[in-house]
């Protein structure tokens, strides 16, 4: 009796007249150029602002002068909008766009950088970058186990309770045996833990999925912050020291430039992670399992009438997802820090803007999660220099991104068609 | 059924001719009962038993991917992988079988298009490629020409009839009584849930509907000519979008007088469903205007269209014409709960709410246990019941009647035509839509055909049919006159020239 919506009528597309979706992205880069060349470019100082190729201000760096290097990325911001607003091929406009925002971006640094006191007008790139996929990590893990459930078809917003019984069951059970592999599987399982119940509930019982995965994060937080205070407080000898992963360093790429000791002497959850990115996307567009999966995600009775198990599929992907969280929850314990109460602090949620900004796509998770570190990363460095700009004006803007995002400004975002639909026969 | 076969199955709707497919399919687990197949009794746990046994199923709504390239949505579920447990796709592979089964069946399909862009023909044939390329030797069709124009419908029966040539059994299910005697070689009717008879195609039209309805029905409404008075509703230059943004409705006129039937023809997703909307005050107008007995409506609610005397019986019932929990006395009252007798302000008044329900019941013979039993648990031709009593109810200068009788059994259909046509009588103006051409043609004064969004052609009721199917396919005489051949190739509007091959199979098993 449904009125399936046939695309029949492909009429011409809408006729958005002068000002499409293309041209106001256009618009707003010319904008934040002139602000860049303009303001950017009067605030900033005669000095030389140095972006030092190491750690720190020795060595050597990438150097401008503050007022000039701020006018000049600022007027390059301005061509790519102009070039933008004048109608490129459109298979230039991400990397206009790109080049665009990046330019900007360099743009403010120069005044930054510039404007700070004396001594302190360098930006160390290889910490940045270090920082930035640090920052970035856990959400990489999250939007990850996203991406896996919800294009299967179920809507995972207990990654912030899947991390976080992640690191505490790494912890604990990296302390008990004092073994980090052993903490690692236990991380994850702890993680496919959290992921069973959001399973069975959503799959099941069909209980609303957005509902399950609230009360999963709070029931996560109350388990091991009450496991926290009875076992881990009272002989944290025992219980919460794991050992940690050592930070490897990777034969050849570690010498490259800048790149080599950012991102290749880290540790095994910044390589796993790239890894599952990696792998997750070419098995999501290139294999049987990714196809089923993103059937089962998009109309899930088509799947059925082709012989495709479609809860099987659902139950399969949902308990990966808690996998691979919860080895992002041992990101935390077995490398970092030791266990504290609550300690994703909403990095969760983090991930799952990361998720939708990215398209669910893991690629463009991993995008949206390095923009977030990166957000954050500057943040933390504009602190250390005394910034004018208030860090919380900064640590806000990623999620003001991410709301332009989700209402669909930034080109088309859509959901699998399925996602957070129960699946039930007949 | 017997190897090369086309057998139908032939069934008012809610008769139970796709539960039972469905069973076959093993999407449905069976109460009772066995499936024999090669003399063997089959048990099907679900729909890959079915398709291993050789059961191929083209389900009344399309099981596609809209996402997906057709070559996806083909592999889905027999993926040929390389790779080992890697389970690397194996496109190229699955691309070939595509374009082999295409080309010994006739069935033109690009493996590289999205189905989302594809017209609703294509689709359907890509739902057949995929059976066969699964080795089927018995198709299911589930009312496969629901969604077509009649020139599709033809390309689809030549399409079975090669079929049928190669050997493959098809069961087609349908209720359309034309389509059955011309491509069926045995036809088996089933009318609530139960095996009432079978026929040959030779068997005349009535004997097949008397069959179905279970005593002999009009298949005609009996009218006297219309006696058009001043226009009531009148269109211009209207423009509206549909959910997606996308132009649905491209500059209609449209004038409906009192005292006539304007039928609005076309295949579904042509842009009715959009019009009727918001002429109702549902949707946004982008551009045009529309005026109801002289008054423009721009910026009327709906509930303000509908008190200025205009009754709507929407196209899906279930969902905007109806609350299936509420009772049928309660959805009788709908639109006027808060005038008196049936509210004051305040409260209700259920004396006499039950009271006037009571009176409906009866008068437009609604079957239901009782006026507070909920209106879903009725059957789908009683509650169109509910919608037309409650519409008619009320004093009207306006009637709009969107699909009537969808869904709806041919006892109900009978009586919602011959309400509508009494409305008429009494000088109100009526615009009807519906996709289906024979209720078109045998309610409407004035037809008028939509297409893509635009009215291409209004004609008189007594055109010949094949005119019409033409304009519902996009051609209008001139084009008709100057083109020639291609007339035939309606679903092709994205997909290049269609199958003229497939034709001339078509007419030679006629011959």
């Amino acid at each position: 009796m449904s009125t399936m919506a046939v695309p029949e009528v492909a009429v011409a597309p809408v006729d958005e007249g002068f000002w499409t979706r293309t041209r106001k992205a256009g618009a707003v880069l010319l904008a934040l150029g002139l602000l860049g060349a303009v303001l950017f470019g009067t605030l900033a100082t005669d000095q030389q602002a140095r972006f030092t190729l190491s750690e720190d201000a020795a060595g050597a760096a990438l150097e401008v002068n503050g007022t000039l290097g701020a006018i000049l990325f600022g007027v390059v911001t301005i061509a790519a909008g102009a070039g933008v607003l004048a109608g490129l091929p459109k298979r230039w406009f991400t990397l206009v766009l790109g080049v665009g925002l990046v330019a900007f971006v360099l743009s403010f640094l120069c005044w930054q950088v510039s404007a700070a006191p004396a001594g302190q007008n360098f930006m160390p790139l290889v910490n940045i970058i270090r920082g930035t996929f640090i920052l970035a990590l856990p959400l990489i893990f999250g939007a990850l186990a996203g991406v896996l459930c919800e294009r299967s078809g179920v809507v995972n917003v207990a990654i912030e309770g899947q991390l976080l019984m992640g690191a505490f069951s790494g912890a604990l059970f990296g302390s008990i045996s004092g073994n980090v592999w052993v903490g690692l599987v236990a991380a994850a399982v702890g993680g496919a833990f959290i992921s069973l119940l959001l399973a069975v509930f959503a799959i099941r019982y069909l209980v609303d999925q957005v509902v399950m995965g609230i009360v999963l994060n709070l029931l996560a937080v109350g388990v091991t912050g009450f496991l926290y205070e009875r076992l881990m407080q009272t002989d944290a000898q025992r219980y919460n020291s794991a050992p940690r992963f050592s930070n490897w360093e990777i034969p050849l790429l570690s010498d490259i430039p800048v790149l080599g000791p950012a991102l290749f002497r880290g540790n095994i959850f910044l390589y796993l992670g790239l890894l599952l990115v990696l792998v997750i996307h070419i098995a999501l567009f290139r294999t049987r399992w990714g196809l089923r999966t993103r059937s089962v995600g998009e109309h899930p009775t088509a799947a059925d009438t082709l012989g495709v198990r479609v809860l099987g599929v659902r139950y399969r992907n949902v308990l990966l997802a808690g996998l691979v969280a919860g080895i992002g929850g041992a990101s935390y314990t077995l490398a970092l820090y030791s266990f504290t109460k609550n300690m994703i602090g909403g990095k969760g949620f983090i991930a799952l803007a990361a998720l939708i900004f990215g398209r669910w796509s893991p690629t463009g998770a991993l995008l949206a999660a390095l923009f977030f570190g990166f957000a954050d990363q500057l943040a933390t460095y504009l602190g250390a220099i005394n910034s004018v700009i208030p860090s919380q004006f900064l640590a806000m803007l990623p999620y003001l991104a991410t709301i332009l995002a989700v209402a669909g400004l930034v080109g088309k975002v859509r959901a699998p068609a399925a996602d957070g639909k129960p699946y039930i026969k007949g | 059924m017997e190897p090369g076969e086309i057998h139908a199955l032939l069934g008012e709707n809610g008769a139970g001719k796709s539960t039972l497919m469905n069973v076959l399919y093993g999407l449905y687990q069976p109460d009772e009962g066995e499936i024999l197949v090669d003399g063997r009794p089959l048990k099907l746990k679900g729909p890959s038993d079915a398709i291993a046994a050789g059961i191929g199923m083209v389900h009344q709504h399309f099981m596609l991917v809209p996402v997906f390239t057709v070559t996806e949505n083909i592999m889905l579920g027999a993926e040929q992988v390389r790779g080992g447990i890697a389970g690397f796709l194996d496109r190229r592979r699955a691309r070939r079988g595509v374009a082999e089964v295409s080309e010994r069946y006739n069935l033109r399909v690009d493996p590289d298009a999205v189905i989302e862009d594809l017209p609703v023909g294509v689709q359907q044939r890509v739902e057949i490629v995929k059976a066969l390329t699964r080795d089927v030797d018995l198709l299911i069709l589930d009312e496969p020409t629901a969604v077509l124009t009649p020139q599709e419908t033809e390309e689809l029966l030549a399409v079975m009839r090669s079929l049928k040539a190669a050997g493959k059994s098809i069961v087609f299910i349908t209720h359309k009584l034309g389509e059955v005697k011309a491509i069926a070689d045995r036809i088996t009717v089933i009318r609530r849930g139960k095996t009432v008879g079978t026929a040959s195609p030779d068997a005349s039209r009535d004997e097949l509907a008397a069959l179905m309805v279970g005593r002999s029905v009009r298949l005609t409404v009996d009218k006297s000519p219309a006696t058009p008075g001043k226009p009531i509703l009148e269109v211009t230059g209207l423009v509206v979008d549909d959910d997606r943004q996308v132009r649905a409705v491209d500059g209609v006129d449209l004038t409906v007088h009192a005292g006539e039937v304007l039928g609005v023809a076309g295949v579904q997703g042509n842009g009715q469903t959009e019009l009727i909307e918001a002429i109702m005050g549902l949707r946004p107008v982008l551009a045009g205007s529309v005026t109801l007995d002289g008054q423009p409506v721009k910026g009327w609610s709906t509930k303000k269209v509908l008190r200025a005397g205009v009754g709507y019986v929407p196209e899906d019932r279930s969902v905007d014409g109806l609350v299936k929990e509420f009772s049928v006395a309660e959805n009788l009252v709908l639109d006027i709960y808060d005038r008196p007798p049936f509210g004051t302000g305040l409260a209700l008044k259920p004396d006499a709410i039950a009271k006037s329900a009571q009176e409906r019941i009866e008068q437009f013979d609604v079957r239901t246990s009782s006026a507070g039993a909920p209106v879903g648990t009725l059957s789908g031709g009683n509650q169109q019941k509910v919608i037309v009593a409650r519409e008619l109810s009320r004093p009207l200068k306006l009637l709009i009647a969107a699909q009537p009788t969808r869904g709806v059994d041919v006892g109900s259909i009978e009586f919602i035509h011959s309400q509508v046509i009494r409305e008429r009588d009494h000088g109100t103006a009526v615009l009807l839509v519906s996709s289906e051409l024979d209720e078109v043609i045998g309610l409407a004064d004035r037809i008028a055909v939509m297409y893509r969004g635009r009215i291409i052609g209004v004609v008189g009721p007594d055109t010949p049919r094949e005119e019409i199917g033409l304009l519902m396919a996009g051609i209008t005489p001139d084009a008709v006159a100057g083109g020639g051949a291609t007339a035939s190739t309606p679903g092709a509007v994205t997909d290049g020239p269609a199958t003229p091959a497939a034709e001339g199979t078509g007419s030679e098993d006629e011959a």
